[in-house]
């Protein structure tokens, strides 16, 4: 671990010191929590429309597909009519698309972002490396199967994919979670220790709590 | 005109070169400007130490794209890597796909046709209109100027849109082989991207008058980001970078390649190597290679053969040797080195992109002194495309 | 070409030279000459640009070839400065000070290949790899698909299919 995150005591300018846990500081004191549907169905289902038509894009071009996101957000394709946009950060954001494939390094960090999302959160896999690591099949450096390390809503298929193809993905995100089947952030709370124990087999550089506080 | 900072809050200077910065006494705060950003290009991150609102180190992390390439090329035959290398560099792949055919082309003993030449010039002209469009709405979000962005993602559009026509796929083409390319210009292609040539000078011109007499931009760019000239060598800056300093380095001029001795242009130059004479050679070069596509496509063969018949190419093997490819790209110099060893899988190949020296070393040097505001346009007028760092 | 070389024969022990084009050679020399090689084709004949710095891992011979690239402008002239290195405990001198951009090359080789150049600045920071625990990772004795399969999770159901099986099949179906 580095040493700015490990535990220490830290003397501020006016000479007062004070204890200081930068991991338990930066992170929430608690793991997820799965958050069940509302008790009255026709509530949810108006819940889960306004979702579906406000998915905003948090705005982290994780590999090749975010060259065909820029496309998307220019009046040619304009996916800001079906209520799409790129926000800057996960606190405002609902949907994280990992376009492409993801190094070790970019996964600890696309990992940080998406639990920083507030619930409820999707994930989309854009391109074929998210599905079995593309052409970089037998890379030392890449991921192969995103669903281990996330919990993923759906696929889009490409190399690249078309920004049209990114559309219908849309299209069809948001018909999944009008069915109300988009439980990729309870699934992700409910088997949290199954995903932690996947992402620190490859994430040997760890830095992340356990939440065991 | 280079900025002179007030030096008096600076910190100190220890003998082994390196800033007495003391973490602990709060006069400094070490800020992340990491991967997901909406102010960083590409995938990379950089840690900046600030004391108030200067920057007074930072340190380039790179890395977050790394696919080991050069590994994965190693295992495969050497027509089986033309998928793979154009996805080195995402915003302009065709210069890959040029050096490496180029590479083998050398080794092998094989020669393009003189059709096929023309082609991947034009090609490769297309490919840097593209990327010199995608900068130009970089640099502009950068600074504020949303407008700008969605203008030039809007020409570029139609420029993919000729890549359709011709090579069949958007952003990935794998049109140039060693050999040649696969197919001749489909018909009407000339008169499409005459339109097309059009309405990008119609878009260029609004972005003139919209960027470059913008006073918020002039202000904030005339004058910052400074690099100055004696550097150049030392650092390897390449491309457009230089060409701002005064220092007029084209690889299409100083050791030209394909048909680029028959046609007619002088590079661009600029005189203060600030971030507004960067931005404005970029301009300008993209005007130029507007220019080189009429010439290309009035003076080009539209007879002949596009391909040289290839040996079986799966049981293909090239004798030992080594060799070095290099071009212009939007960027800078762009090169391939490639070393076979009588076998059919490639021994080494190395990719040289420009990013390489302008973002690691010398970013890190031109970042000390810049308000915290200035560090996202500061990365995207070097023109720094991450996955050709770290491959 | 050649009068450069003859020129350079005369102060420092060369290896043969070997011309891949007009404007492209590579010559061999041993790593003490290094230094004043680079310093005097920088200084005296106008070799100031660094193109790259790269090695090749020559695992049958037992050498790593670092090859440096060079430039002159002016004449249009390319120069491979080849130096051969034993394969095990490889570290070679640094020429950061000529070149500063050389520091992030070395870099890069050191995390990559395992070469060290003691003294030249942020050398055993890491560049590429985070938490990297292996050999490293261009060395021709690491595999990189057996590497991926025991740490990755595949997915299931892939076929592969040798292509020059698959065209035989194809173009001779009746068997050849």
């Amino acid at each position: 671990m580095k040493d700015e995150l490990k535990k220490r005591v830290i003397k501020g300018p006016d000479g007062f010191e004070f204890e200081v846990d930068p991991i338990q500081d930066y992170y929430c004191s608690e793991p997820p929590k799965a958050h069940p549907p509302a008790y009255v169905k026709i509530v949810e289902d108006l819940f889960n429309w306004a979702r579906s038509e406000s998915l905003w894009i948090l705005g982290y071009g994780t590999g090749c597909g975010a060259i065909e996101m820029r496309p998307l957000m220019t009046p040619r394709f304009d996916a800001y009519r079906y209520g799409v946009q790129w926000r800057a950060t996960p606190r405002q954001s609902n949907l994280f698309i990992i376009s492409g494939y993801l190094s070790v390094k970019t996964l600890k960090r696309v990992i940080r972002s998406y639990e920083q999302m507030p619930s409820p959160k999707y994930v989309v896999g854009l391109g074929s490396c998210t599905i079995n690591g593309g052409m970089y099949w037998d890379s030392y450096n890449t991921i192969k199967k995103l669903e281990e390390y996330l919990p993923v809503d759906l696929y889009i298929v490409g190399c690249m994919p078309r920004p049209e193809a990114l559309l219908l993905g849309f299209e069809n995100l948001k018909k999944i979670i009008r069915a109300g089947k988009a439980e990729g952030a309870n699934q992700y709370a409910e088997n949290f220790e199954w995903y932690k124990a996947n992402q620190k087999k490859v994430i040997h550089d760890w830095d992340m709590p356990d939440y065991n506080w | 005109m280079a900025y002179q900072p007030d030096r008096s809050q600076y910190p100190v200077k220890k003998e082994d070169g390196t800033l007495d910065i003391d973490l602990t006494s709060g006069k400094y705060l070490k800020l992340w400007q990491g991967p997901q950003h909406p102010g960083i290009t590409g995938n990379m991150s950089v840690e900046l130490t600030v004391c108030g609102d200067e920057v007074v180190e930072g340190k380039t992390h790179v890395g977050y794209l790394h696919r080991g390439f050069e590994k994965l090329m190693e295992r495969r035959t050497f027509i089986q890597c033309f998928p793979i290398v154009c996805r080195i560099c995402v915003p302009e792949p065709d210069f890959n796909e040029y050096c490496y055919a180029a590479a083998i082309e050398e080794l092998a003993g094989i020669e393009a046709p003189e059709r096929a030449h023309w082609i991947r010039t034009l090609i490769l002209e297309m490919g840097r209109f593209n990327s010199y469009m995608m900068y130009l709405g970089g640099q502009a979000g950068s600074l504020g100027l949303g407008v700008i962005g969605q203008w030039t993602t809007y020409v570029r559009d139609l420029m993919l849109d000729r890549f359709e026509e011709l090579t069949g796929a958007r952003i990935y083409h794998m049109f140039i082989l060693p050999g040649g390319v696969r197919d001749g210009l489909p018909d009407g292609f000339e008169k499409r991207m005459e339109e097309t040539l059009q309405e990008a000078e119609r878009v260029l011109e609004d972005v003139h008058d919209v960027m470059f007499k913008n006073a918020v931009f002039r202000k904030r760019t005339i004058g910052v980001g400074y690099i100055d000239p004696a550097l150049f060598e030392a650092y390897g800056v390449t491309g457009p970078n230089a060409r701002a300093g005064g220092v007029c380095k084209d690889v299409r001029k100083d050791q030209p390649y394909l048909v680029y001795p028959e046609l007619d242009f002088a590079p661009v130059v600029g005189e203060d190597s600030d971030m507004f004479t960067r931005a404005d050679v970029r301009r300008r070069d993209t005007l130029m290679s507007i220019d080189l596509i009429r010439q290309l496509l009035s003076k080009m063969p539209s007879e002949g053969p596009v391909m040289t018949k290839l040996p079986n190419v799966l049981h293909w093997t090239i004798p030992r040797g080594e060799t070095y490819i290099r071009g212009e790209c939007s960027r800078g110099e762009y090169g391939y080195y490639l070393v076979t060893d009588g076998s059919g899988f490639p021994r080494r190949v190395n990719v040289r992109g420009p990013s390489y020296t302008h973002a690691v070393a010398l970013l890190e040097r031109l970042i000390v002194n810049t308000n915290i505001a200035d560090v996202a346009a500061l990365m995207v007028s070097l023109h720094t495309y991450p996955p050709e760092i770290e491959r | 070409m050649h009068d450069l070389y003859a020129k350079l024969k005369d102060h420092f022990p060369l290896g043969p030279l070997t011309e891949q084009r007009a404007d492209l050679s590579f010559f061999t020399v041993g790593r003490e000459h290094l230094r004043s090689v680079m310093l005097h084709l920088r200084d005296q004949e106008g070799f100031s640009h660094l193109v790259l710095l790269t090695a090749v891992d020559w695992i049958e011979d037992g050498v790593f070839q670092l090859t440096y690239l060079l430039n002159n402008r002016a004449a249009c002239q390319d120069l491979g400065v080849r130096v051969m290195l034993p394969r095990e405990n490889t570290s070679m001198d640094t020429i950061h000070d000529i070149w500063p951009t050389a520091a992030t090359y070395q870099r890069e080789l050191r995390e990559m290949f395992g070469i060290d150049f003691p003294e030249s600045p942020g050398v055993n920071d890491e560049f590429i790899l985070e938490g990297w625990t292996g050999i490293p990772p261009y060395r021709r004795e690491f595999d990189t698909k057996a590497f991926s399969e025991e740490n990755f999770t595949h997915r299931e159901g892939r076929e592969t299919h040798d292509p020059a099986e698959h065209m035989k099949k194809q173009l001779y179906p009746d068997g050849e």
